[in-house]
């Protein structure tokens, strides 16, 4: 078998082993993982496995292909010169169809006076955007893809990882943070050009730091600011369709959705800014409860 | 680095094996397991075992999602029970549905995927056409594969749920048509056990010998770490409870021209999961024995496939036992044609 390389990478609650057939991506991976801690007694809870689709894919216009521990079947191979992506994208799989000590949504989080902020949405909603700028603002960033809920207490636990960028969202961020926070550009991906962004030193130093969800946000960019009420029925099925475990949790994902829908506030907001997005979490913020 | 999945091996049969496992080497094992569908097994094996607090978060995870998938399989054995209340012939469960439903130690902990389960073959029509009238549709709507089943395999075309996104295999004999053994599909369903509900389990004997067909009668050995596993426990749970199981199993696999594929199935049972055989004759070890044991084993720390030429010989063996020669050498034709992949 050909040789491979590894590392080992604590986010939160979850640990990983990514191996590598080649020590590019694990390299880049280490580079913006600097400041994370190592995982306890060097134990993890899914392996990640970059590798080529076919042994010749090693060398000659290397691929990488996705897999691990939980893998998907159809999962397209991504250039080498995209490795990192793929690993980011083996560790999401891994979440997404493996872990069960948490109700996982498909959401930001940031966190400000204890409490946090959940955004949910379609992807192009700007719900990393809005949590990347909100970190450089003073609320402390707890993630850009999944929101951790936890089963047992309902707090949000969490999941720092690595901030994704996308298209118009990096030069934004490049205007703001500072340059050694910022991993390869890498353009023509699947989703579009892709930027890493290490998130603020006090996301990393409190990743273990749990908080009461205060406010749950349906952020859509592109349509004149404006906020909406929901119906408790239509946040709730939505959740259901951003949760990537809920029902592999079977009754106890329902019940802690149905808390997280009767205790957290929620919001549809509109809005074509940066700006504006601040303004309207801001007033939001304030007469919370 | 573990080169093979002997380490599984060792901690399902020997638990306490596990305790001087290194943090490096939980690891590998957890993704050999995990590959090989066995890490449900190796939770509840491991359950009294003292250990390190991530290893023992992810073996419960294993065992809380086990225990979700042993329900789905029981409620869609229900919903196919209703779906065929007015089908009067018996409806057995095979394979992992069957050990939860009857709640033999094999369906402890094991993953179960699709609902597999048989009629009598003059049935078939019947019992398709009212899974598709509850909602039931055909997955692969090719002719040349939808013929091919049809007219060479032991079950139906698959059928997958519109509503559900579950799939049920309805067959009406253990092995495809094409084999070389010819099981006595009748005598299995006659022989079937009922349960409460009203659905049938295969008799002990047929059970395992079931299991054994799929393992080594049919298929590349894919899994089949898992399904000795299967076997090893079956058989244990069914010779405890008679002393002469092992007798009536050699003599049911006489009457299902199994005797062969039962006796290495026993013997590699025996070999790695330590299945006591109590003077029981399995015959010697064949040298290709140990090319089943590099097969079932091939697999890395990594929980990648090794042995790949191994592997390979496996698949061609596949499909070699499915197959006679003029067959297999127009199914090839057909598929390479297609650019698709062969059934089952």
């Amino acid at each position: 078998m050909q040789p491979m390389h590894q590392i080992l990478l604590k986010i939160g609650p979850a640990a990983f082993r990514i191996a590598s057939a080649w020590r590019q991506p694990l390299e880049q991976l280490e580079a913006l993982y600097r400041d994370y801690p190592v995982p306890p007694d060097d134990l993890v809870d899914f392996t990640v496995r970059l590798e080529p689709g076919k042994p010749w894919r090693r060398h000659i216009r290397p691929s990488v292909h996705i897999g691990g521990d939980f893998w998907l079947p159809d999962a397209a191979p991504l250039p080498l010169s995209q490795g990192l992506l793929a690993g980011e994208m083996g560790m999401n799989l891994q979440m997404a169809l493996g872990w069960r000590r948490h109700l996982l949504l498909h959401a930001s989080s940031v966190e400000r006076d204890g409490e946090a902020l959940v955004m949910t949405g379609l992807s192009g909603s700007g719900k990393s955007t809005l949590s990347a700028m909100l970190a450089q603002k003073g609320w402390r960033f707890m993630g850009d893809e999944f929101a951790l809920l936890s089963i047992d207490s309902g707090d949000i636990e969490p999941f720092p990882r690595l901030i994704s960028l996308k298209n118009q969202a990096i030069g934004a961020m490049e205007e703001v943070a500072s340059a050694e926070r910022f991993g390869p550009e890498m353009r023509g991906t699947p989703k579009g050009d892709i930027r890493h962004l290490v998130p603020p030193k006090s996301a990393i130093d409190r990743m273990e730091e749990p908080a009461r969800p205060a406010l749950l946000l349906f952020p859509r960019f592109g349509h004149a600011p404006a906020l909406r009420d929901m119906g408790q029925s239509e946040i709730f099925v939505r959740l259901t369709q951003a949760s990537t475990n809920y029902v592999a949790l079977g009754e106890a994902g329902f019940c802690a959705l149905t808390r997280f829908v009767d205790q957290v506030p929620a919001r549809a907001m509109d809005y074509q800014s940066i700006e504006q997005a601040e303004e309207l979490i801001e007033s939001l913020w304030s007469e919370r409860r | 680095m573990m080169r093979d999945a002997r380490t599984l091996v060792h901690a399902l049969r020997e638990p306490a094996s596990a305790g001087a496992l290194s943090s490096s080497q939980w690891t590998e094992l957890v993704s050999i397991a995990r590959a090989e569908s066995l890490i449900g097994s190796l939770a509840h094996r491991l359950a009294d075992i003292n250990l390190p607090d991530r290893v023992r978060a992810v073996l419960r995870d294993a065992i809380e999602s086990h225990e979700l998938a042993r329900r789905q399989a029981l409620w869609e054995a229900d919903c196919a029970r209703r779906a065929l209340a007015d089908y009067p012939g018996r409806i057995v469960l095979m394979k992992g549905t069957a050990y939860v439903a009857a709640d033999l130690p094999a369906g402890t902990g094991r993953s179960i995927g699709d609902l597999d389960i048989m009629v009598a073959r003059g049935d078939l029509a019947v019992v398709e056409s009212a899974l598709l009238h509850a909602g039931w549709e055909w997955v692969k709507p090719d002719p040349y594969d939808d013929r091919y089943y049809r007219d060479h395999m032991h079950e139906l075309p698959p059928l997958i749920h519109r509503e559900r996104d579950r799939m049920i295999d309805v067959h009406h004999t253990i092995l495809p048509l094409t084999a070389r053994p010819a099981p006595n599909a009748q005598a299995i369903l006659d022989s079937a056990v009922m349960l409460d509900n009203g659905l049938h389990v295969m008799a002990p004997a047929d059970m395992v010998l079931h299991s054994v067909a799929h393992l080594l009668a049919d298929g590349d050995l894919a899994g089949g770490l898992r399904n000795l596993w299967d076997i090893n426990l079956l058989v244990r749970h069914f010779a405890g409870a008679d002393e002469q199981f092992l007798k009536r199993l050699d003599s049911r696999a006489q009457t299902h021209g199994l005797v062969r594929e039962m006796r290495r199935a026993l013997r590699l049972a025996a070999r790695l999961y330590d299945l006591p055989l109590s003077g029981f004759s399995v015959g010697q070890t064949e040298f290709a024995d140990h090319l089943y044991i590099r097969r079932l084993l091939a697999r890395d720390g990594y929980g990648r496939e090794t042995h790949k030429l191994t592997r390979f010989g496996f698949y061609v063996r596949s499909h070699w036992l499915r197959m006679p020669p003029l067959m297999l050498a127009r199914h090839l034709w057909t598929k390479w044609r297609k650019g698709g992949k062969s059934p089952g």
